[in-house]
């Protein structure tokens, strides 16, 4: 895979999916640079990864401007705290007009406010959740002796 | 007036109790539950108990039918969610966010926010007045910062003593609206003469007040 390849990817929280997303993105050969406000957070990120990090509270505007957003192609909200995230989001495409901005939202109740804002959500929870109903209504159809497998 | 608070601690009390003590209608939203008893108990307030920045909560607080939206929560992003929620899902009309970043306050703006302050800049300004000029007060700013309306005290040796207004040459768009001498206020014209200690009520533009405020003080900012 080499998604994200000549690119300046900025992830914001370096957890499970932040972490996951900025060593896929170097080993694709992006620029990347991670921001979390814990410096253990970056022990996630695999021995492999070439970018940045830089220790701070994304919501801290001078903490942006470090990581260089003014000169992004693309910024990830990864944080676990929705509102960060959509709040980076926001700044991100409409202060510095970054081309594609994405915000991780768990609470599928707060993706009406993403689209009234006109940024792009992805919501895990929805996700997971609308794919095990598709699977249980795959398991419903193949008949009732019970198991699919 | 009908307004909703959403935050905790002593700032989100008083304000309440002002706000009550004016007769605006008062709803608080906490997401600490001993924290809303405590309130609820001491305030003819509505509490509701609940994360702000949730719809659901939000909906809970008939925050529909407010005029304002005050957030002050200590979080930045909560106080921009919650602000934005009020505003774009429920039609509040008025919103305010403290923010603790200063340079978030231009931000929250460009994001939609009414009007957003930070209790540094508030503090860091008033003392930067304080400390820049003593003897200049910058009494109200009118039109959203369009006209100032500055006191200026005439310290011995500034270098208008002495002469007539008219003598002065002030730019144009600026005028000085009033003297205070001796605790007596004048209206000024053309021939009144300015003397030492006199206090002078200054109306400027933010084009030409620091003009106006150096010829009449002879101070460099």
């Amino acid at each position: 895979m080499n998604t994200g390849k000549g690119l300046f990817i900025i992830v914001v929280g370096c957890g499970r999916l932040g972490s996951y997303l900025a060593d896929k993105f170097s080993g694709a050969g992006a620029g990347v640079v991670v921001v979390d406000r814990e410096e253990r957070a970056f022990e996630s990120l695999s021995t492999e990864f070439g970018g940045f990090k830089v220790e701070g509270d994304a919501t801290e505007f001078a903490v942006l401007k470090q990581a260089r957003i003014a000169k992004a192609d693309v910024v990830i909200g990864a944080t676990h705290d929705d509102n960060v995230n959509m709040m980076i989001a926001q700044i991100a495409r409409k202060v510095f007009l970054v081309p594609t901005v994405i915000a991780r939202v768990q609470e599928p109740r707060r993706i009406n406010l993403c689209q009234a804002l006109a940024i792009d959500s992805i919501c895990p929870t929805a996700i997971a959740g609308d794919l095990v109903l598709k699977t249980l209504e795959q398991a419903s159809e193949k008949g009732q002796d019970g198991g699919h497998r | 007036m009908n307004t909703l608070i959403v935050g905790g601690g002593k700032l989100v009390y008083f304000l309440c109790r002002t706000f009550l003590s004016k007769g605006y209608r008062v709803t608080i939203v906490n997401r600490n539950r001993g924290e809303c008893v405590w309130l609820a108990r001491r305030l003819k307030a509505t509490v509701v108990y609940g994360e702000g920045s949730d719809p659901h909560v939000l909906e809970e607080a008939q925050a529909d039918g407010v005029d304002a939206v005050l957030a002050v929560t200590p979080n930045d992003e909560d106080n921009l969610m919650v602000c934005q929620l009020a505003s774009l899902q429920f039609g509040v009309p008025h919103t305010l966010a403290l923010v603790n970043d200063p340079d978030n306050e231009e931000v929250f703006r460009k994001l939609g926010v009414t009007a957003a302050f930070s209790t540094t800049g508030l503090l860091s300004s008033l003392i930067e007045q304080k400390a820049a000029f003593e003897d200049i007060t910058s009494l109200i700013s009118v039109a959203g910062g369009k006209v100032n309306v500055t006191e200026i005290v005439l310290r011995e040796g500034a270098p208008v003593i002495g002469l007539a207004l008219a003598d002065l040459g002030l730019p144009p768009d600026s005028l000085i609206a009033s003297i205070l001498r001796d605790e007596r206020p004048i209206i000024p014209r053309g021939v009144t003469t300015l003397r030492a200690q006199d206090r002078l009520i200054v109306v400027t533009l933010p084009e030409n007040h620091g003009r106006v405020l150096k010829m009449l003080t002879g101070d460099v900012t």
